[in-house]
């Protein structure tokens, strides 16, 4: 009955411009929110093992900044930072989302996403829906390769984990 | 003509909007060109045109049965999307999976606190 549900991450794209993220949570979506708004928490799961993340600040009310920094194991930084336009406590969370790092004549609008984190509770476990509205098709796209860049890097280490157990 | 390569790939063929929603009627299940157009609300021509382009990336098969044409899908051909969005899925998987430990701690806490709801 306690058990951690480990369920994974469902990604779709609804439209050119957007991603969706849905995942459920063995959890009272109170907790959940709690985990999702706390500076100390977020600093325990949204580097998700990829390195440590130094910064996490949360100002969460209508127009409150918040920014998020890891350092990767290579020590390369990765940051994204955006303002809240919409909090409905333990319900939903809409705001932007800038990611800093990038290439030279990428302008911030076109690296700004609207994200829309929705949690509904049911039977004490709680859904999370995260829908990414990106300025453009390109930009989405970006978004998603730079997954599978990580997916790939997840691959790799995967893969020295083998070849080591192997030698 | 030009077209053809832009619309050669997987990735091309489900740009399209309507063309998604071609693909959303069929996952339920293999459907005459009738039940798409009505589904869609489209005309029967723009039906067709979009289910060809489909039929190019293999996307869409189609098999006669008496007098009737139906359309299935099949899923392997749009395995490079499939896998194109599995990295960002994954990395997605990995934050939760931490998130899921996070979750535990504070439901313990809360049950150390007397919340005995």
């Amino acid at each position: 009955m306690a058990t951690t549900s480990s369920g994974t991450a469902m990604v779709t794209l609804p439209t050119d411009e957007q991603i969706l993220i849905t995942r459920e949570f063995d959890a009272p979506r109170h907790l959940v929110f709690e985990a999702w708004t706390t500076p100390e928490l977020v600093k325990r799961w949204w580097n998700a093992k990829r390195g440590e993340m130094t910064v996490a600040e949360i100002d969460l009310r209508v127009g409150g900044k918040w920014r998020y920094a890891m350092v990767t194991e290579d020590g390369f930084e990765v940051a994204f930072h955006g303002e809240y336009r919409e909090i409905l406590p333990n319900e939903r969370i809409v705001s932007t989302e800038t990611y800093e790092g990038v290439p030279e004549g990428v302008s911030e609008e076109d690296a700004t996403t609207v994200n829309t984190a929705t949690f509904t509770e049911a039977d004490g476990r709680t859904t999370v829906t995260i829908l990414v509205q990106a300025p453009s098709k390109t930009s989405r796209d970006a978004i998603v390769e730079s997954g599978m860049e990580a997916g790939l890097q997840d691959a790799l280490d995967l893969l020295e984990e083998v070849a080591v157990s192997l030698r | 003509m030009a077209r053809a390569a832009t619309t050669a790939d997987a990735f091309n063929a489900v740009a399209e909007p309507r063309r998604r929603r071609i693909l959303d009627v069929l996952a339920g299940g293999e459907r005459p060109v009738n039940d798409l157009v009505r589904v869609l609300g489209l005309a029967q021509p723009q039906v067709s045109k979009h289910l060809r382009v489909l039929r190019e990336v293999g996307a869409v098969e189609v098999r006669e049965h008496g007098r009737q044409r139906l359309y299935r899908l099949n899923g392997e051909a749009l395995k490079p999307i499939h896998d194109w969005v599995k990295g960002y899925e994954r990395s997605w998987s990995e934050r939760f999976d931490e998130l899921d430990s996070v979750l535990e701690d504070l439901k313990q806490e809360e049950e150390r606190d007397g919340d005995d709801e």
